[in-house]
């Protein structure tokens, strides 16, 4: 069976800084796949790659087997891969809806998620609707960013660092959210700092360190000891 | 990107040495100090028509080193430098004409009357930023071009002449008359030549010093973020501020000695986007913005492009309008950007290098 | 009554600078970009006009409603072509591109079109006016202002009432984040552009009609805009609007001082904004 998403020996540069050194990665449809690591261990920038943010080689990314790294960020949410990205990264000057309603832009097909069934899943974007992005809380404003990417119907959804700078309360939220999008279908690659939260939330998980994987299986094949050599590599 | 040539010169007394210089700029200063002399002694030995295109090769590359220290090094980008050119026009015309000045000493007074101008000119554009910065000095331009049309002691919106009594007796005309044999004419323009000598050696080593020094690093910081620069403690805008004033200095010796040896002035002329502002862009662009010999470059062939096309009229402009946009598109650095990355000849180096002694030196 | 009526003049002649001002707010709205060339390119249209309606013997307004979606497609083409090239980190190459193109359109005029001075008429209309209160208000300037106020009433809606306006202010909001939406911002751009032309060309033809113009008014008509817009608040569209009132209302008032005084109180009002209201009336948040 091929892969839903599948990289190969990707490496990510930014200019000549290289970040990703040759990652090996894989998600299966269904799956929920969650990527742990320390600041600066490359995470990020590997879900920037897989976005189209920044450049990376045609063969190190497959969708569905075939090819399409290096193709840009448009092109990327439009076959079928969309990202939360970190920091949320609303846009400031528009309403919640607006917010919302502007990633239909990148609809790549109908798995029943639009913008009525996006309120049945965070019922107070309803409420909110007309606020200006800015004016809501950090875990409703992680809810339109979560939204905003569901609303294209992704086949994958990409989400940096959702827990970053949230009450523990709004991180139970999101992940209640997140694991309600799981069982509607949806595949989902997590990039986390929050250990706890991601281990609950996936399937399977990958260890980043120094831009490499460090460790990579089942999320209950691991014990405590061996997780954390991984992400602190001792 | 630079050579970084050890020379023997250079005590290794520590393992590190920061330096600036480089061989060629050594071996180069030397000429640039010959080439001046011979300029100097130019007058005696080149034709009339020689000196007028020298004489605005002088005053170009002046005008076009001071915009490029604005906008290649302190991110002010300006489409209004006519106005400070404009007004050391008319300061002189006024001290000669209205004050009874000598032509000769009125030019200074007139850089310094401009360039006391350009600090409330200066607070008032500084509010703006960016492109709106260089909107906001074109419209001053307009006003400072609008209100002097109004001065009806110097011809309003036509303009006026200098009278002949006022430049037929200016200090040392006689004597320069009597060294070169030549009529009095002539001897102005020797004077007039000189004094635009002077300015251009005055920009080049001022924008040479002011690079060098601690304030030329201070301005890489601005251009490698404002914030940054500030949280190291860099005080940008106090800098920015000095080098407008610097250059509105400048343009106003420029403006001085231009409308001097034309002897007329109008409005018109003296605000001009065209001469002032679109040719030294030009200039800029196509020598290399950012260097330092860049914009003399730039000047050299502004000229000789002028002497050759200017005939063609607008065609002209359309072909120095194509060619400036291909070069800002495809080689954005310019004739001595390019060079200067091909050859790694630096001849007037800015940048510091960091020579890690004896073990093999830094690249960068 | 004289001078209800100065300023009743300065107002209508306000609509004309807002027109100006509607294509150059939006670009710079959408993409912080100053088009050096904005009124130039007003100039340009009137040419065009002029050459449409003086060749293939046309009404004049007729050559405007064919002229408007080919001024679209260039807009179009020239942001998506030329200054999408130039956009980036630093605002030096776009500014001096648009400076550029300003200098290659004045000299292109005049090597079509000479230095002479033209009109564009639009036949009887032109001297008719009507009694407003006792005052006889010309039907021309009535209907620019009328039209400005349509234009920037379609403008807002196309920005707050329709998906292009979403992209176009998600656009400006973050050329990165849009793309992350499925959207090239650099054909947001050009759509931009082309909008920014229609809007000028629109502009261009009562330009023409209420007052001559020749290959060198194009500067003029960019300061204006320019100075429109910041008065009434950057990237504020009905700020637009008064700013281009107070800015007609300036140097209608000036005019009637000292003729020679109209452009120099629009600029020094300019100035004074600036040294008081630096970000206008209606800033953008």
């Amino acid at each position: 069976m091929t892969a839903l998403l599948e990289t190969k020996n990707l490496e990510v540069f930014y200019g000549d800084f290289q970040a990703v050194f040759g990652v090996d990665f894989h998600v299966n449809e269904g799956e929920t796949v969650a990527i742990i690591g320390a600041n600066g261990a490359g995470k990020s920038s590997f879900l920037k790659a897989l976005s189209g943010l920044v450049k990376s080689r045609p063969d190190g990314i497959l969708l569905d087997g075939k090819p399409v790294g290096g193709r840009p960020a448009f092109d990327m949410v439009k076959s079928g891969i969309a990202l939360v990205p970190e920091g949320r990264r609303l846009f400031p000057s528009m309403s919640v809806a607006d917010n919302l309603l502007m990633g239909e832009n990148g609809k790549s097909g109908d798995r029943g998620w639009n913008y009525e069934t996006i309120c049945d899943l965070f019922p107070i974007l309803r409420e909110r609707a007309d606020q200006l992005a800015p004016t809501l809380s950090g875990g409703q404003q992680q809810m339109v960013a979560i939204g905003r990417a569901l609303i294209s119907n992704p086949r994958v959804l990409l989400c940096d660092e959702i827990s970053l700078g949230l009450s523990p309360a709004a991180v139970k939220d999101v992940y209640a959210a997140i694991s309600e999008i799981k069982k509607r279908g949806t595949t989902i690659v997590i990039v986390e700092q929050d250990l706890n939260a991601a281990l609950s939330a996936a399937d399977r998980i990958y260890c980043f360190l120094e831009g490499k994987v460090s460790l990579a299986g089942r999320a209950d094949e691991f014990d405590r000891s061996q997780i954390l050599a991984a992400y602190f590599g001792s | 990107m630079s050579q970084p040539i050890p020379t023997a010169a250079e005590p290794v007394a520590s393992r590190y040495t920061v330096r600036v210089a480089t061989r060629t700029s050594r071996i180069f200063t030397v000429i640039a100090l010959a080439l001046v002399v011979l300029l100097v002694f130019a007058p005696a030995f080149a034709s009339r028509p020689m000196l007028q295109d020298l004489i605005l090769v002088f005053l170009l590359a002046s005008l076009a080193l001071c915009w490029n220290l604005m906008a290649g090094y302190a991110g002010l980008i300006s489409v209004g430098q006519q106005a400070f050119v404009g007004l050391g026009g008319y300061a002189l015309f006024a001290l000669i004409i209205v004050g009874g000045f000598d032509p000769l000493l009125s030019i200074p007074f007139a850089a310094l009357i401009v360039a006391l101008l350009s600090i409330p000119v200066g607070s008032l554009v500084f509010r703006m930023q960016g492109a709106y910065f260089a909107v906001v000095t074109w419209v001053v331009a307009e006003v400072f071009r609008l209100l002097l049309a109004q001065w009806r002691e110097l011809g309003g919106g036509t303009g006026t002449s200098l009278p002949r009594s006022a430049t037929g007796d200016m200090f040392g005309l006689e004597f320069i008359s009597e060294l070169f044999g030549v009529r009095s004419a002539a001897a102005r323009e020797i004077i007039i030549y000189w004094a635009a000598l002077f300015t251009t050696v005055l920009v080049v080593g001022g924008c040479y010093y002011l690079l060098r020094s601690r304030v030329g690093l201070a301005l890489r910081a601005i251009k490698d973020g404002e914030v940054a620069a500030q949280s190291v403690g860099v005080s940008t805008t106090r800098i920015k501020f000095g080098i407008y004033v610097f250059a509105a200095f400048c343009a106003g010796l420029v403006g001085a000695i231009y409308f001097l040896q034309t002897s007329r002035i109008s409005p018109d002329a003296a605000f001009s986007l065209l001469d002032w502002t679109a040719y030294i862009i030009f200039i800029v662009v196509i020598g290399g913005l950012a260097t330092i010999e860049g914009p003399i470059i730039g000047a050299i062939l502004f000229v000789l492009l002028r002497n050759a096309l200017s005939g063609f009229g607008p065609w002209y402009l359309i072909v120095l309008g194509v060619l400036g946009i291909a070069v800002m598109l495809l080689a954005p650095k310019g004739i001595w950007g390019n060079f200067s990355q091909f050859t790694g000849i630096h001849l007037f180096p800015t940048r510091r290098h960091l020579d890690i002694a004896p073990a093999k030196e830094q690249n960068k | 009554m004289e001078h209800l009526n100065t300023i009743v003049q300065g107002i209508l002649l306000g609509g004309l600078y807002a027109l100006y001002a509607a294509g150059l707010s939006l670009i710079f709205g959408v993409m912080r970009l100053i088009n050096l060339a904005h009124g130039d390119l007003i100039v340009l249209a009137a040419f065009v006009l002029l050459a449409m309606v003086t060749a293939l013997g046309l009404p004049l307004p007729i050559a405007l409603l064919i002229l408007l979606p080919f001024a679209f497609a260039l807009g179009w083409a020239l942001q998506r072509y030329l200054l999408n090239r130039t956009l980036g980190d630093d605002i030096l190459l776009p500014l001096l591109v648009t400076f550029g193109l300003q200098i290659l359109i004045q000299n292109g005029l005049l090597v079509a079109f000479s230095a002479d001075s033209r009109k564009l008429s639009l036949g009887a209309i032109e001297t008719q006016s009507v009694n407003i209160l006792g005052l006889s208000i010309g039907v021309v300037p009535l209907i620019t202002f009328a039209v400005a106020v349509i234009v920037l009433g379609a403008l807002s809606y196309i920005f707050y009432g329709t998906g292009l306006g979403r992209r176009l202010r998600a656009t400006s909001d973050s050329t990165e984040v849009v793309q992350l939406m499925g959207v090239n911002p650099r054909v947001v751009f050009a759509i931009a552009m082309g909008i920014s032309f229609v809007v000028l060309t629109i502009a261009a033809f009562f330009m023409g009609i209420r007052s001559n113009f020749d290959p060198s008014v194009g500067p003029a008509r960019l300061l204006y805009a320019f100075e429109a817009v910041v008065i009434g608040g950057l990237g504020s569209l009905w700020g637009t609007l008064a700013g281009g009132v107070i800015l007609g209302v300036a140097q209608a008032i000036g005019a009637r001082i000292n003729p020679e005084w109209q452009i120099l109180a629009g600029h020094l009002v300019f100035l004074v904004f600036i040294i008081f209201r630096p970000r206008g009336l209606f800033p953008k948040q």
